[in-house]
């Protein structure tokens, strides 16, 4: 046949997708732990090349940025289960595949809510008054911020991403507005310790650990969002709605009704966070106090599959790096950057090997007859 | 004489499943070469690794004589194979003319004009009526199909290979597009048509080529085949091909449709003036080209579409009740008390959600049964083996992922779920689509069962041949009214056919 153009080599890769063959459990956790092991050879790479320090001591000292002391435990501890109260808040709503990426915004109002209470009542009311006031409060906060562009998104169809994110900064803007009237001392522009000396509205310490009660309290949310999920008629409904709309509606399930609940529950979860960061560990508020985490939160939740057991462990990774990122630019006194680039390669690696378990790169058989 | 295309020991996985397993395959020049075999059996993806979209995992691949390697669709072209796929990749506000050169690199610059003429020159070649200057969206389906294989012969095709061409044509159109293939046989062009109907392999082809399961059965000549001999190859058994129908047993009124007109999201109406009656114990077949408002007419009924107006009366056979399903939700349907089961279109995007396991599937219709907050799977559970164990459904477990099964298996277990409630009224959209022949087999006789049981069955179908065995009538839609109801038992295909595309006929006249 006449043709210029004669191809002679079989392309040297094709990827093909696994489709309804998915790999099995046990090999896809060993692409996740093989992923995890190469990029820390590539950070150790990265470290002596930069660097020239030891590898394994700088290994060993991310180590102990999360396990160096029992106060670096709890402080870790602490971390993982505010990180991981928010994966599990935004958890309903992405499985729902509402993009809510608001609960940095919903979070920031539910502290603001018990910033406000603590402010205004701390040291008014008994605690037993105070306490499911400040509760109520926070979770009506969170509860406002996720609804409004769950109903905008129900009534009109507006798009919930853009929505919830300029949500976040007007909760943002709101917080500011706030500081302006308690700021303590005068001309601070920061609110500080607030009822520094009673302690009055502070989430109490149990068995003298600050930190407990927030770990409890988020180990029970956990339990709870994995029932809720799993058991319920709610999490089902929530299932088919995030799997297929048209499928909801063949069913008769109502899917605005499905849509405002869900956000509902995940902004109120979102104000519960808030109220363990201001109440029950800074005991202040400020712009930055949410840090990033309702963003984090997203990853947490889509790396553990939606499902809150494994949210623990995805969480715990992620805070695990940062701490140990922390301390290793401390400790060799290397820029905040060196440890950034550490974690993005980990992330990286671990993100990136999903697509590994997703498809299949067949390699061109060298031992096959190559073609005329 | 070499032959056109030459297929040595050709094999194609996808994960673990072999699609093709050592295929061997000649195409003649000057042939129509039939492929056959039932869905799943590795048809589409045989010819999709001629015309470069897939790459074979091993085998080779020869084209007058030379091996050569495919990698491409382009690649292809500059070996004058073209393809004409199921589902058509046109544009829609273009003309025809503009959908033939697309893509082309033309050293000389942009010529529509000369494009036109071509265009025209080959439909004239072959017998085809097209008209270079109209856009794609006013014209009907086989008038796009049309343009497809304009644009393969523009690009100088001498091989054309055409994925189940006639599965959206009326027996006529068929009948004009194979007089088209036949001129082009024997202009010396090779032309090769996967498809998994009998009759047409046997009245176009010269050849035919079967394929069970992956894996190349054998090649007889059209002229020493049957419909017996064929299906025995493709299902590798003998099997019996008559679908019984017994005499409707006291037919009485259960759905009286009556004036339904329904507009799309776009404004359009759909649905025009629709009236019909469906009575118990009987099956009501619907047939009309693709789009002509099948599916806004079942949804319509199963309350998921707005009506302009109309009305959709139910009879209750327990209370001789008449109720108006018009305007209800689903819910409020079933809280009647209305038994009304839907086999829907889509599968896994409607009737079935396919990241779950066939439990909780079960489930859709019935989680909400009692005052829990949480879900009970026990009696779910119940049904799922009940189902699999009667319809011989092929899954690892119950707590596989719906996704994960095949074509057949999804639709057994959606209409295993939907027949479970015991159904007054049964309505099933293209329910053996995509289907073997034993699962279609299957799904009739569970259709035929719900009829004996007294359950009024609305069957919309493609295939006009199944339809005129299956239905006690047949209403014909067409742009989305009724051209006609008529009696199963004493139609033709061709009076049915005829009444498919009656309205255009007629605006035609009027013009």
């Amino acid at each position: 046949m006449q043709t210029n153009v004669k191809h002679t080599k079989e392309p040297l890769i094709t990827i093909t997708s696994r489709g309804r063959d998915s790999m099995p459990m046990k090999k896809a956790w060993g692409v996740r732990a093989i992923a995890i092991i190469l990029a820390f050879i590539l950070c150790a790479v990265v470290i002596v090349m930069v660097t020239g320090y030891n590898p394994l001591k700088v290994y060993a000292e991310l180590f102990k940025g999360s396990f160096g002391s029992s106060r670096k435990i709890w402080n870790m501890l602490q971390e993982l289960s505010m990180l991981l109260c928010i994966s599990l808040a935004v958890t309903p709503a992405f499985k729902m595949k509402f993009w809510n990426i608001g609960a940095e915004g919903q979070t920031l109002m539910g502290g603001l809510a018990a910033a406000a209470c603590m402010i205004y009542f701390g040291e008014k009311l008994p605690p037993i008054v105070f306490f499911p006031l400040m509760l109520v409060a926070c979770v009506v906060a969170g509860l406002v911020w996720g609804i409004v562009p769950a109903y905008f998104k129900a009534k009109f169809n507006t798009n919930e991403t853009l929505f919830t994110l300029m949500m976040n900064y007007v909760a943002v803007q709101l917080t500011s507005f706030c500081i302006v009237f308690w700021e303590n001392p005068k001309d601070s522009n920061t609110v500080g310790v607030i009822n520094r000396a009673t302690q009055s509205g502070w989430l109490p310490e149990l068995f003298g650990q600050k930190y407990l009660l927030n770990i409890l309290i988020v180990a029970l949310i956990t339990v709870g969002m994995y029932i809720y999920l799993k058991y319920s008629k709610h999490g089902y409904e929530i299932s088919v709605v995030g799997e297929s709309e048209n499928t909801a509606r063949y069913v008769g399930i109502n899917v605005k009704k499905v849509i405002l609940r869900t956000m509902a529950i995940s902004g109120a979860l979102c104000g519960i966070a808030g109220l363990l960061l201001v109440s029950g560990t800074d005991h202040t508020i400020n712009r930055d106090i949410v840090g990033g985490m309702g963003f984090t939160a997203i990853m947490v939740s889509w790396l553990a599959k939606f499902n809150p057991v494994v949210m623990s462990l995805t969480s715990f990774l992620i805070v695990f790096l940062e701490r140990g990122a922390g301390e290793i630019a401390t400790k060799f006194q290397l820029n905040e950057s060196m440890s950034d680039i550490l974690t993005g390669i980990i992330l990286f690696f671990i993100i990136g090997c999903e697509f590994f378990i997703q498809y299949k790169v067949n390699f061109r058989k060298k031992n096959k007859e190559e073609n005329v | 004489m070499k032959p056109a295309i030459e297929l040595r020991n050709i094999t194609k996985t996808f994960g673990n499943v072999y699609a093709n397993r050592d295929v061997n395959l000649t195409v003649e020049k000057g042939e129509i070469l039939s492929i056959l075999g039932e869905n799943g059996s590795g048809k589409t993806t045989l010819m999709n690794m001629i015309s470069g979209i897939y790459f074979p995992d091993e085998g080779q691949i020869f084209i007058d004589g030379e091996e050569v390697v495919i990698r491409s669709p382009k690649d292809a072209f500059d070996y004058k194979i073209g393809m004409i796929h199921q589902h058509f990749k046109l544009v829609d506000v273009f003309t025809a003319a503009q959908n033939v050169i697309l893509g082309l690199e033309d050293k000389k610059g942009f010529n529509l004009k000369e494009a036109e003429k071509k265009v025209a020159e080959i439909g004239e070649k072959y017998g085809f009526i097209v008209d270079p200057k109209k856009k794609i969206y006013e014209m009907s389906v086989s008038e796009k199909q049309t343009v497809e294989i304009i644009r393969v012969l523009y690009r100088g095709a001498d091989i054309l290979i055409l994925d189940e061409p006639t599965a959206v044509l009326t027996p006529q159109e068929a009948q004009k597009l194979f007089a088209v293939l036949r001129r082009m046989r024997d202009d010396g062009k090779s032309i090769v048509i996967i498809t998994h109907k009998l009759h047409e392999v046997l009245s176009l082809s010269d050849r035919v080529s079967v394929l069970r399961k992956g894996e190349y059965v054998g090649t007889i000549k059209t002229s020493e085949a049957d419909e017996n001999i064929l299906t025995e190859m493709m299902v590798g058994k003998k099997v019996e091909l008559n679908i019984e129908r017994d005499e409707p047993q006291n037919p009485e009124d259960r759905l009286v449709v009556a004036g339904l007109n329904c507009k799309n999201r776009e404004g359009i109406e759909v649905l025009k003036n629709i009236s019909f009656t469906a009575k118990s114990g009987e099956i009501l077949g619907i047939a009309g080209i693709a789009g002509s408002g099948q599916r806004e007419l079942l949804e319509s009924i199963a309350g998921l579409q707005h009506l302009e107006n109309g009305e959709i009366l139910y009879n209750d056979p327990k209370t001789n009740k008449t109720e108006n399903l018009r305007d209800k939700t689903p819910m409020q349907i079933r809280d009647m008390g209305v038994r009304l089961s839907f086999v829907p279109e889509d599968r896994l995007g409607m009737g079935l959600v396919g990241n779950m396991d066939i439990v909780d599937n079960m489930m859709l219709r019935s989680y909400r049964k009692g005052k829990s907050v949480f879900l009970e799977r026990k009696a779910p559970k119940d049904l799922a083996e009940e189902i699999i164990k009667r319809l011989d459904v092929v899954t690892p477990s119950a707590s596989t992922p719906v996704r994960r099964l095949s074509g057949g298996n999804v639709q057994k277990i959606l209409v295993g779920r939907e027949i479970s409630s015991s159904p007054t009224v049964l309505m099933a959209a293209y329910p053996v689509r995509g289907l073997d022949i034993n699962s279609s087999y299957t799904i009739y006789n569970l259709l035929n069962e719900q009829k004996r049981r007294g359950a009024a069955v609305i069957f919309v179908g493609e295939d006009l041949d199944v339809l005129v065995e299956l239905c006690d009538r047949i209403m014909v839609l067409c742009g989305g009214s009724v051209s006609g109801i008529v009696d199963a038992r004493t139609t033709t295909k061709e009076e049915i056919g005829l009444m498919m595309t009656k309205k255009k006929e007629v605006q035609e006249d009027a013009n």
